[in-house]
């Protein structure tokens, strides 16, 4: 066992960054992907049931092989230029896109303060990720020189910039009740004697709900997909991709839904912690499992509202942003904070 | 006062979860697709699909060559040829059946005296070639021997109401 963990350190030791490379594809690089496969596959699945047919079930068994013949159909697919489009910007927008994606994984604890980086700063990072994807977007509505890709991409632009004041609001009152940007220490001030009732989605229920429409909106997913809008822009900005870069567009939507669903859990839900009182024994006992089975449920719950809601109008979400979801937040701000100032609520174990 | 109240009721999301409920209710319910190539959906017994001929028992064919068939084939699909045979019995040459014109009325199986020329419930057939969509008497003598059980069984269900 020692001669292992020798061998281990000598080689962290000895390649650095090697080393590095090799630990952000084990993590979160590597399973993020197959997640996104998954996550594509049940995806299809759920939307298949609920359309009362049965979904992908050919390639493999049940189907599971689906995602990844996809994929690598669109792999090996030649990748169009459009004419006159802006070749090297084109290229850029899918990864301007993917990195901040994968990026934001970096502060993301998947225990007590188990993270790549245990910033102090780890929501603000957060924010700042998931704002950047909205870059790649952009680009890649302008690079693709189509009238339909600058239509989704202004569109997508405007949504996440309205969508990003409420849900930024709805991340300060977790802010104000933590105390703390760490998001571990934001999880930590989720304990409590009575379980599942100390975590903050009781005291900032608003905010919770107003956090995952925002973060269906970020993501660009129904009701709120106006970037894509198949029946008004044939595919919004990604409208002229193929092959490869649409692959990797692809996986950022879904990289991005699979984070809002894990960063839900860890703002609201009390990430790792267990719904149960601490005397349940294994029940009770907090573990990443907790966290994983929280963040499966909402990212089913982004599969279920896509097979259940229209698509807004486009005025009907700037009204929905402005008008309704920034003055919520800004009123239940101010009810936080008399919260956190009388203490009616108790945060820390 | 309506208005606050509806304003209100509207921030409770009243109509999404019922909508969501929807959806959740479906999300159970058996599933009605059928997996084509491994299931199949029920097929009548007088399904009018891909044509046969066929035999008598002892296997001497069916057909006589009367052409009544070809007669009354409104949509002129069937071509007949005959000649004399050896034992003196008047046979078919030839027997082509345009499936591009055919337009399985069923008219051939109905005017048809001897029970020669039958409809079959088979529906999954294909051409490859152009020229493949008229088949031969001996295609149609084939299609007979090999499914004569089931066409057999299909008429013997329907003799009662004939």
């Amino acid at each position: 066992m020692t001669a292992i963990t020798a061998a281990f350190e000598w080689f962290i030791n000895t390649f650095p960054t090697l080393s590095m490379a090799l630990g952000l594809f084990l993590f979160p690089l590597l399973p993020l992907i197959i997640a996104v496969a998954m996550y594509v596959y049940w995806e299809r699945k759920v939307i298949g049931w609920m359309h009362v047919r049965m979904g992908p079930n050919q390639v493999g068994p049940l189907g599971l092989l689906q995602t990844f013949a996809d994929v690598f159909k669109l792999l090996l697919k030649e990748v169009i230029y459009p004419f006159q489009a802006n070749k090297p910007l084109f290229l850029l927008a899918p990864l301007w896109a993917l990195v901040p994606a994968f990026a934001a994984w970096a502060v993301v604890p998947i225990g007590s303060y188990t993270a790549w980086s245990n910033a102090n700063a780890g929501l603000l990072f957060l924010l700042a990720m998931t704002s950047m994807g909205v870059y790649g977007i952009i680009i890649a509505g302008w690079a693709s020189n189509s009238r339909y890709a600058m239509l989704g991409a202004m569109r997508s632009a405007a949504q996440i910039i309205s969508y990003e004041i409420a849900m930024g609001f709805s991340l300060v009152s977790v802010l104000v009740l933590a105390g703390s940007l760490n998001l571990s220490d934001i999880v930590d001030a989720q304990a409590g004697s009575k379980g599942l009732f100390d975590w903050f989605w009781l005291p900032l229920l608003p905010m919770f709900v107003i956090y995952f429409v925002s973060g269906l909106a970020e993501t660009n997913r129904l009701p709120f997909d106006m970037a894509e809008g198949e029946s008004e822009i044939v595919a919004g900005f990604h409208v002229e991709y193929s092959g490869a870069p649409f692959a990797v567009f692809f996986l950022t939507e879904y990289a991005n839904m699979i984070l809002i669903s894990f960063l839900a859990p860890l703002l609201f839900l009390g990430g790792w912690l267990s719904p149960f009182p601490a005397s349940w024994g294994v029940l009770g006992a907090p573990g990443w499992w907790w966290f994983v089975a929280k963040a499966f449920v909402f990212a089913t719950a982004f599969i279920w509202f896509r097979a259940t809601f229209p698509r807004y109008r486009y005025d009907q979400i700037m009204r929905l942003g402005w008008k309704v979801f920034i003055p919520i937040t800004i009123v239940w701000l101010f009810v936080t904070g008399c919260m956190k100032y009388f203490g009616w609520v108790t945060t820390g174990a | 006062m309506k208005r606050v109240a509806n304003y209100l009721k509207s921030l409770l999301l009243l109509e999404l979860f019922a909508g969501l409920g929807v959806t959740f209710k479906y999300l159970w319910k058996p599933k009605y697709t059928v997996r084509f190539p491994m299931e199949h959906i029920p097929r009548s017994g007088r399904f009018r699909g891909l044509h046969a001929l066929r035999r008598y028992p002892n296997g001497e064919e069916r057909c006589i060559a009367c052409k009544l068939c070809e007669a009354v084939c409104p949509a002129l699909a069937i071509t007949i040829d005959s000649h004399r045979r050896e034992d003196d019995t008047r046979r078919t040459t030839r027997y082509d059946i345009d499936l591009f014109k055919c337009i399985y009325c069923g008219f051939c199986e109905e005017s048809c005296p001897v029970d020669s020329i039958v409809l079959t419930d088979i529906l999954e057939y294909h051409m490859e070639k152009r020229g493949e969509n008229v088949i031969t008497k001996p295609q149609l003598l084939a299609v007979g021997d090999r499914f004569e059980k089931d066409i057999a069984a299909a008429r013997a269900q329907d003799a009662p109401y004939r």
